[in-house]
């Protein structure tokens, strides 16, 4: 069928013509999105609304005889419970400082994958390596890695002469909290990577020929040019990293299980812990509810704050 | 825009009501309806649930489950492997989906799972030489307010476990490790004489492993979970010394600090490196000690029954471990075929290095006492003495707040009695 222009709609009740071919497209348009609207309502939508729904009744088993209603009595106790704002202090440090080491590491990386060497995507190569294992598998790996009798983290400190004996990294819970972190940096740091990457090499090299004419240095240009055109790729990243890093929960699970003396407990392990292995499937809900709440916060001010003219995101 | 196609807000709002009516008319608030069980035609597939660490090994239990085979060519089983630390979680999680038939529960769970309608009741399925037939430490860990919700599967308890060599080069006797006040002696002249740097290895980590050790050394000291009344007392008496005396132990230097990381696999792996000297652990241990492929100490650990405290008491920490039928299983009597025959004497006999039979004529039959001596030797005194962990409804969520005050304890951020204290604070509101 040959393409004819529709002539412009300028009231509401415009000619027919355009209208029927818009409806057989509109029908098509409508089937072929079906299969997407199922997995948002269904896999998404519906969960949630379900999950705002139990956080208002009592529901104590998986497989519950009675759910007394029992209205913001779920969302007062969390609000009253002292563990929950300790775990919420350390989700925040912990997604502060994490995200905090990937950018910068991240943006050091990016600039040295963008410098101009020979062998470049070797080392792009070998970089992803780490973003590619399943964080699972990390969790485990990282476990053997810092374990207190035969790790390798130990021994390759001990032979270097930079500790005098074998440390029991995971042992206390402000360090195995930064171990935690460690452990997520040195996986998600090439992402950010990349992501930083591209962003870079979309800024014309004329710019930079130009400052360096007018004798900026490297730290002037990076300050004046390569961050304020990098706004929309930090801005990426940041609100992913943060809400991954809010939402950290398997290499929690694997590498400390919220130990030593919940130190490592996340907000996520916690609300896991009150759902799924205590049955208390509505406080869990509310839960659930508040990290969803604390997670649009974070982004609201990071929009916030990143917005420019010119270069924001949105 | 055309003002026929709706806007974003429209399309947003839309969604959400549409889920919210979809969500609303469901038959229930969690959207889900308990799964009813059925007795099924005895025969067809079962899926079942199984530990992957202590107790009866994995290849232990694929040769039951091939046996079985053998002997019901119309049932065909898959068994699924989990850490005990996933177990419950699994269980739970899994019992909405109905996903397995028969489950491996411990002895802290019946009052919870059967309150909740998780585990099928047995009562009317088991024979009644029954009572006679099984031990009598035995048949009360899968019961639940006078019912029975399983078959006890894979007695345990924690023996003492001391390295031979060790001792000797030490000069210690083997017979001073009567008492808990003798084990620390061992350690210290062990220490000094520069035998070995860490003597101790426990399995002390935040899991029910470190309620394990906790129970073990309470009853030692002469003290109880619950008063007369249901209430925690685990912050008066033996419960505070038991727990000023595992702190003590760290500061002095005697047992490894890193043991508030340890789970038994690596108290297990510790003793096997010969980088401690005495430990508690489940009966499947002196086997693995005994395997060259993975221990540098064959034929030199011995076990003996756990030592008594200032009292004269020696309980040891129930960890037997029941088979039980999901509530929700459709196939209950093929389920109870698959349970009787692996929890039969004839099957548990053959492993009993691995986990202790639950009958009382296995402990007679000279051919399994001797696959075993020295096992068999402590167990025929441990296992009439042993400590209960409370049985009831929330053990779950109340073990957890006292795991997190007893590693707060022995990582030196709270005196023993201050840990208790907040303890029982915390846990009481949750045992209603």
């Amino acid at each position: 069928m040959t393409a004819t222009l529709a002539p412009p709609v300028t009231s509401s009740d415009a000619p027919p013509r355009p209208r029927r071919r818009r409806g057989r497209q509109g029908r098509l348009a409508a089937v072929l999105l079906l299969p997407a609207a199922v997995v948002v309502f269904g896999v998404v939508l519906y969960p949630v609304v379900r999950t705002g729904i139990v956080s208002f009744f009592e529901v104590n088993s998986a497989t519950p005889v009675t759910t007394p209603f029992v209205g913001l009595r779920n969302y007062h106790d969390i609000v009253n419970n002292h563990e929950f704002w300790a775990t919420l202090e350390r989700t925040l440090y912990f997604t502060i400082v994490s995200t905090g080491l990937e950018l910068s590491l991240g943006m050091g990386l990016a600039l040295l994958l963008n410098a101009p060497l020979r062998a470049r995507w070797v080392f792009r190569a070998i970089v992803i390596l780490p973003w590619a294992l399943p964080t699972v598998v990390n969790g485990a790996m990282w476990r053997g890695v810092l374990n207190a009798q035969y790790g390798s983290l130990n021994a390759a400190l001990t032979q270097l002469h930079i500790i005098g004996s074998y440390h029991s990294w995971l042992g206390s819970p402000w360090g195995a909290l930064n171990m935690v972190i460690l452990a997520d940096v040195w996986k998600t740091t090439p992402l950010v990577a990349f992501f930083l990457l591209t962003g870079l090499q979309s800024i014309p090299a004329e710019i930079y020929e130009s400052a360096r004419v007018d004798g900026a240095g490297v730290v002037r240009m990076f300050r004046s040019i390569t961050v304020p055109l990098l706004i929309p790729s930090i801005s990426i990243v940041l609100i992913l990293r943060t809400i991954d890093a809010f939402k950290v929960f398997d290499l929690v699970y694997v590498l400390t299980r919220g130990g030593p003396a919940n130190g490592t407990q996340t907000i996520a392990y916690f609300t896991y812990v009150q759902a799924f292995s205590d049955q208390r499937f509505g406080y869990g809900s509310a839960l659930a509810d508040v990290i969803v709440a604390c997670i649009l916060v974070l982004s609201a001010v990071y929009l916030r704050a990143l917005r420019r003219t010119e270069m924001s995101l949105l | 825009m055309n003002s026929l196609s709706p806007t974003r807000r429209q399309v947003l709002v839309g969604g959400l009501a549409a889920g919210t009516a979809l969500a609303l008319p469901a038959c229930s608030v969690t959207g889900t309806k308990a799964k009813k069980g059925g007795k099924g035609s005895g025969t067809g597939t079962l899926q079942a649930l199984f530990m992957q660490q202590a107790g009866y090994s994995t290849k232990d239990v694929t040769a039951m489950v091939n046996a079985f085979h053998s002997a019901n060519a119309d049932i065909k089983v898959t068994p699924t492997f989990v850490t005990y630390e996933a177990l419950h979680d699994k269980i739970v999680s899994a019992a909405v989906a109905g996903t397995y038939d028969v489950v491996l529960i411990d002895v802290i769970w019946p009052a919870e799972f059967a309150s909740k309608s998780i585990i099928a009741d047995i009562t009317s399925r088991y024979p009644a030489n029954w009572t006679s037939t099984m031990l009598g430490g035995a048949l009360a860990t899968a019961e639940y307010q006078d019912k029975q919700y399983g078959v006890p599967w894979g007695m345990d308890t924690k023996f003492f476990y001391y390295n031979k060599t060790m001792l000797t080069k030490a000069g210690v006797d083997a017979a001073s490790l009567d008492t808990w006040e003798g084990v620390l002696a061992a350690a210290k002249a062990m220490k000094s004489k520069g035998v070995i740097k860490y003597p101790l290895a426990w399995s002390w980590s935040q899991a029910e492993a470190l309620m394990c050790d906790y129970t073990q050394l309470l009853g030692a000291f002469g003290g109880t979970f619950l008063d007369g009344s249901g209430k925690l007392t685990i912050n008066q008496g033996g419960g505070v010394e038991a727990l000023k005396w595992m702190r003590q132990t760290i500061v002095d230097g005697l047992t490894n600090p890193a043991s508030t990381t340890f789970l038994e696999a690596e108290v297990e792996k510790t003793l096997n490196n010969g980088q401690a000297a005495m430990g508690i652990n489940w009966t499947y241990y002196l086997g693995t000690s005994n395997d060259s492929s993975g221990s540098k100490v064959v034929g030199q650990m011995a076990v003996q029954q756990t030592p008594s405290g200032p009292g004269g008491k020696r309980p040891g920490c129930n960890g037997a471990m029941a088979l039980s039928i999901a509530q929700g299983s459709k196939n209950q009597d093929a389920a109870w075929k698959l349970i009787d025959f692996i929890s039969s004497e004839q099957q548990l006999d053959q492993y009993a290095k691995d986990a202790l039979p639950i009958w009382k004529k296995s402990y007679a039959t000279s051919s399994v006492v001797q696959s075993a001596p020295a096992t068999f030797a402590a167990a025929g005194k441990q296992l009439d003495d042993l400590i209960l962990r409370p049985q009831i409804a929330n053990y779950n969520g109340i073990s957890q707040v006292i795991q997190v005050e007893l590693q707060k304890a022995l990582l030196g951020k709270k005196s023993a009695q201050a840990a208790l204290d907040d303890a029982v604070k915390t846990a009481t509101p949750l045992m209603a």
